[in-house]
């Protein structure tokens, strides 16, 4: 591989159209490596990202997000607006017009029968759909002709794309799973792993969290995509090694999430038989803050709102954390070009990015010292941890266990440690850590820690759901059984009220005002310490065309369009 | 013997049903969550539905009588109707997997050619290789043979199998491009081509495997043959005339296999369990891959199972071992 | 009568204790040697090496980072820049003391239940399901168990390194006995036929001097193996288990961790590879050579020649 030949693949991928006279199927065969493996090909089975993505080569919505995070249609004629006509005046209706024609990989026509039986498929009780959420506030899906699906609200829905759109909520076929509803969702294995679809592929054999065979729909609506006549999504391993395959033996085209080392990637690229794509999101990789006592001794009220904590209740304390972190370096020795330092929780799509924090990029060990002093907290006995009232600075840093965050943990417990606080570190095994075993002492809900530090982002591109997750009354405790998303437990009446505010405001403009308004207050108040804006990061080789990296939705969401480019 | 073999036989029943249900406990109260690979975007009460539509609302007992009834009774139907076409099992509940929705049982059945293409080769070949080596090294004690055999398989035991792993593809794959680095399981087996790339995708995984069960089964036979070349009975052999080779092959050999017995018997029912990390290494995705991913995934119908299925092999191959022992050394009675 | 005389008749040459005997016949082993003084070496460089290179080895000098060799780093810096000889070093006292303490419970619980169940038939039943049972109980979700259950209290009393320390070696202990039972318990099934046992037994020895006196020196060789494959087992568990979260703080050094750690960089710095893969190697390899040397100068049989 020359470097010429290397640049010609890198522009050629920049070109969107694939040759004009390229058909289905002429192209051969594409390897897909997921270092997840799905476990089934339902996303309604399992919300699992590695299970959601793997469907969509399969299942289609409605409508999706595109790379740029703009809904736009695929089984629907258009997105319906307000202004359109599509959504009605109060906000409560929804019309949506599908596309003429559209058949299922069995050949069979799709109508406004299967939208609405998705609806009611992943609704019945008992069946413990991952995407009911999705379909919340929905009381009524009409269907008035073959081709319209009007969707019903109980309540004005500001954001009425939940339902159908993206790729956690894609259209299955009713003919196949009218006999899997509620408690029989589960035991349809066979519907389950090979679902029909009116995506460009079709499950061949599907393996479960190994491997999946597909081939082209034959019943595709574009008759000359997809350009792949067969597909192997492969899964296992590690995301060095899926990186490896595409980019230095090139036995693999596509790999999903190769988030290793940046040096490693250098390394690899030099090979010169793939390309990394990435692009930005809402995923932000963040420390949080007890505002609980975690102390053991406590016993049932360990945690919980009745103990302040006894140090980080002191907003001094929490901001000097956050002055004593320099994020451009974290960025720079775990992420490299897949990620970018920010001081905002809310990062993105831009009209919500506030940049009111923006000091914060900036480390000022000095100024942090400062800080601490003046509030009182002070060396008094010479072993270089300040204490204020007998209490010393010494914190328990807990996060899952994963490379990239034992190094930022060990970096972070160092700029610590110069500013005079302590630390101890703990990784817990991520199966414990990110579930919501009531039982468990780890896990990233119940915060037996003082800090902890994991990432979080939303789906598509509305954060109404994701800013009203630090809503006083969303802290994990006794009574939720340790289950809610407020793990700093913070609690403000002045946010509550936003949160309710932005819940019923429909004009796109003030919602970023709110949102924008909601976040800065949590990061002022330093309940929040934001580290790293993560982008998706992927490995596609040199002779792999048409790809798109998408944050907003599933990374696959374009394979009709991949190709082979000729060399 | 046949009398000891029945008793212990009919003994293990108990002792089996006492494993499962210690397994089944610990997997209970093990912290993890079938739905912590969900992402967090999920909110919780949706992941709460979620929980009881797998059956974790009842109580611990009640899905321990049905895991054991699924078992014992429905899976063997299952198995029965698919070899005789009857269908004694319609509309009975099998073992469904937390992760995939599927009966586990039908998972481990497309697990397990590459289990034993991998992982089993490996065991029959390490243990080909290291008796013949732990022989003769013994017999010539110190020899530079014997030093070379110590140092690698020292080494092979040493360095764990994430690093060799790792340092073969590198070699292999990335430098030479002679072997592929991710196993096809879905790869068959039609001529001698496609058997010839199956022997090339296995080539690494089974080395590293070999290297390691090797080194420990060589480094058991060496020993327990120096203990017994210089018995008694060793000199009485040699001076009633018997060749070398009778001696060292039929009467020392005999005598120090019941260590080396006893650590192949121990082995077996790892191929089985699997090998975890080189499976991963090497994305073989056997029955070692699906078991750490269950355990991950807190899938306990699967680990359970697979587990359970483990401590049939480990108390069968533990009788065989014992009744060996009776035929390698007569003197040895149970009764 | 005579016995007395002929007690006083020699009292000037106190009688030789055996182990002088066992000492003589270890130092004609050149292998045992070497790897006797190799061992001392590393115990001395681990627990006196950091007295003399004192740079703290959890200190991050973000600049020197993935650097090779040099005057301020000679093993060079890993990823974040922390110093590697004092990680190397550092991670050896964890390593070995782990390795070794473990590998001597795990070995000691072994050899006792497989004697017990190999000599006393009544109890060979019961001990040998318990062994199955512990074989074939899965090992992750047991160890997450036993850390939820017990992490917490150990810290407590005995402070975070410590308990943590009696965690692992504890863990790895219960977790990797059975081998050495069944083992053992193999060779004492054919050792007590044997005929010195059972002319001693009908002389009147008690079963407990047998077993101690007969059968322990008989199974010293499975048991000198165990033990060296035991300490390699010991230290990769270990690593195994503070990568999981389930040991040591991240930012601890060990020599499996570092291994592990480094096995990602092995393309472009293999030297980070080398040294804790040959430490470990090289140690067992000693652990090995003093086995077999120890096993040699204890065969009576050997020892006359």
């Amino acid at each position: 591989m020359t470097f010429k030949t290397a640049l010609m693949g890198a522009v050629a991928s920049l070109a969107l159209v694939p040759a004009a006279f390229a058909e289905r199927g002429a192209d051969g065969h594409v390897n897909i490596i997921y270092y997840q493996a799905p476990s089934t090909m339902n996303p309604y089975l399992s919300g699992g990202t590695k299970e959601l993505e793997s469907a969509s080569l399969v299942l289609e919505p409605l409508a999706r997000y595109n790379e740029a995070g703009t809904i736009v249609p695929y089984l629907a004629e258009s997105v319906p607006t307000v202004e359109n006509g599509g959504v009605s005046e109060d906000l409560k209706t929804i019309t949506w017009k599908l596309k003429e024609g559209l058949k299922w990989s069995d050949g069979t026509p799709l109508t406004s029968e299967d939208v609405k039986f998705t609806w009611e498929y992943c609704t019945t009780e008992g069946g413990g759909c991952s995407q009911s959420e999705k379909y919340n506030d929905v009381v009524e899906v009409e269907t008035p002709d073959e081709l319209t699906v009007v969707v019903h609200f109980g309540v004005p829905k500001p954001f009425p794309y939940g339902p159908f759109v993206g790729a956690q909520a894609p259209i299955v076929q009713k003919a196949q799973f009218a006999d899997c509803v509620g408690e029989a969702m589960a035991s349809c294995t066979e519907e389950n792993f090979s679902p029909i679809g009116t995506g460009p592929f079709v499950v061949d054999e599907f393996k479960t969290n190994d491997v999946v065979s597909l081939s082209a729909n034959p019943h595709y609506r574009d008759p000359n995509k997809p350009a792949f006549a067969t597909a192997t999504l492969k899964g296992g391993g590690d995301a060095q090694s899926a990186a490896r395959s595409v980019l230095e033996t090139g036995e693999f085209d596509y790999a999903w999430n190769t988030q290793v080392s940046p040096d490693l990637l250098e390394a690899m690229l030099a090979k010169g038989k793939g390309q990394l794509v990435s692009a930005f999101g809402t995923l932000v990789e963040r420390i949080m803050v007890n505002m609980t006592d975690p102390d053991p001794a406590l016993g049932d009220e360990r945690a919980t709102a009745a103990h302040p904590h006894p140090i980080l209740s002191d907003l001094a304390v929490r901001k000097a954390l956050s002055m004593a972190i320099d994020r451009a370096l974290l960025t720079e020795i775990g992420y490299g070009d897949a990620g970018r330092p920010t001081c905002n929780v809310l990062p993105a799509p831009a009209i919500y990015n506030s940049t009111a924090n923006d000091a914060c990029l900036t480390q000022d060990i000095e100024g942090a010292k400062a800080i601490l002093e003046e509030a009182g907290w002070v060396d008094s006995d010479g072993d270089g941890i300040r204490e204020k009232d007998g209490k010393k600075l010494s914190l328990l840093f807990q996060s899952s266990t994963n490379a990239i965050r034992q190094d930022f943990q060990a970096i972070i417990k160092q700029w610590w440690g110069e500013i005079g606080v302590e630390t101890e570190l703990r990784n817990i095994d991520a199966s414990v850590f990110f579930g919501g075993d009531a039982g468990s002492p780890d896990t990233f809900q119940k915060f037996y820690a003082d800090v902890e530090m994991y990432a979080n982002n939303f789906d598509g591109t509305d954060p109404e759901a994701y800013m009203a997750n630090w809503e006083c009354k969303q802290a994990p405790r006794p009574e939720t059984q340790w289950q809610g998303n407020n793990m700093p437990r913070f609690c403000s009446d002045e946010y509550d009220a936003l949160v309710a505010e932005m819940a019923k405001t429909g004009d796109i403009n003030k919602r970023a005002e709110l949102a924008k308004a909601m976040n800065d207050m949590l990061m002022q108040e330093y309940v929040i310490i934001p580290l790293v804006d993560r982008g998706r990061l992927s490995a596609h080789s040199n002779t792999l065309g048409g790809v798109i990296l998408n944050t907003w939705d599933s990374e696959l969401w374009n394979a009709a369009d991949w190709y082979r480019i000729k060399e | 013997m046949l009398h000891f073999t029945i008793r212990r036989l009919i003994l293990s029943v108990p002792t089996l049903l006492f494993i499962s249900l210690v397994i089944f406990l610990l997997l209970d109260l093990a912290p993890g969550d079938p739905m912590a690979s969900i992402p967090l975007t999920v909110p919780p009460e949706v992941k709460e539905k979620m929980r009881e539509a797998l059956g974790l609302g009842e109580p611990v007992h009640i899905r321990f009588l049905n895991w054991l009834y699924q078992f014992f009774v429905v899976e063997p139907q299952v198995a029965f109707d698919h070899i005789f076409g009857t269908d004694f099992s319609e509309g009975k509940q099998r073992i469904i997997s937390f992760q995939s929705r599927s009966p586990v049982m039908s998972v481990v059945a497309e697990r397990m050619p590459q289990t034993l293409w991998v992982v089993g080769l490996s065991y029959v070949f390490a243990t080909l290789i290291a008796v013949p080596i732990g022989i003769f090294s013994a017999y010539r004690q110190y020899s530079w043979f014997d030093q070379l055999g110590t140092f690698i398989s020292m080494v092979g035991f040493s360095i764990p199998t994430f690093f060799s792993g790792v340092l073969l593809i590198v070699v292999f794959s990335v430098i030479l491009g002679w072997f592929p680095s991710i196993y096809d399981t879905t790869h068959t087996i039609t001529d001698w081509g496609s058997f010839w790339f199956q022997v090339k995708q296995m080539a690494m995984p089974v080395f590293v495997l070999t290297l390691y069960n090797a080194a420990q089964v060589s480094r058991f036979m060496r020993a327990s043959m120096l203990d017994n070349l210089n018995q008694d009975y060793v000199r009485t052999a040699r001076a009633k005339g018997l060749s070398e080779r009778v001696v060292v092959l039929v009467h020392v050999l005999r005598n120090s296999m019941i260590p080396v017995v006893t650590v192949i018997a121990l082995g077996v029912p790892n191929i089985f369990g699997g090998a975890i990390i080189t499976e991963q290494v090497f994305q073989v995705n056997g029955l070692g891959q699906m078991l750490i991913s269950a355990i991950y995934a807190s899938d306990a119908p699967m680990v359970q199972t697979l587990t359970f299925i483990f401590a049939v092999l480990i108390v069968l191959f533990n009788l065989i071992a014992d009744i060996l022992y009776g035929i390698l050394d007569p003197r040895i009675r149970y009764d | 009568m005579t016995d007395t005389t002929t007690a006083a008749a020699i009292p000037s040459e106190k009688p030789r204790n055996q182990w002088w005997d066992v000492w003589d016949q270890f130092k004609t082993h050149k292998g045992a040697m070497a790897g006797l003084v190799f061992f001392v070496f590393i115990i001395l460089a681990v627990y006196l090496g950091p007295l003399l290179w004192t740079i703290d080895p959890t200190h991050i000098d973000i600049r020197a980072r993935n650097t090779g060799p040099s005057l301020a780093h000679p093993l060079g810096a890993d990823q974040l820049g922390r110093d590697m000889l004092a990680r190397m070093l550092q991670g050896g006292q964890v390593s070995i003391s782990v390795g070794l303490t473990a590998m001597a419970l795990s070995l000691v619980l072994g050899t006792f239940i497989g004697v017990l169940a190999g000599y006393w038939k009544g109890l060979d039943g019961l001990l040998m399901r318990f062994t199955d049972l512990f074989l074939a109980l899965p090992l992750l979700p047991l160890l997450l168990v036993i850390i939820m259950l017990f992490r917490d209290p150990l810290r407590s009393v005995f402070g975070l390194e410590t308990g943590i320390f009696i965690l692992i070696v504890f863990v790895i202990g219960i977790t990797s006995w059975m081998q050495a039972a069944r083992i053992v318990r193999g060779d004492v099934l054919a050792l007590k036929e044997r005929e010195y046992v059972l002319a001693a037994r009908s002389i009147g020895t008690s079963s407990g001097k047998i077993v101690v006196r007969h059968i322990l020196p008989n199974i010293m060789s499975p048991i000198m193996v165990s033990a060296t494959l035991g300490i390699a087992n010991a230290i990769i568990t270990e690593s195994a288990l503070s990568f999981l979260g389930l040991g040591f703080p991240p930012d601890y050094p060990t020599w499996g961790r570092l291994l592990f750690d480094a096995k990602d960089f092995i393309q472009q710095y293999p030297e980070r590879v080398i040294w804790p893969g040959l430490a470990i190697s090289l140690t067992v390899l000693a652990v090995n050579y003093i086995g077999d040397g120890l096993r040699d100068a204890l065969d009576p049989r050997i020892r006359g020649r």
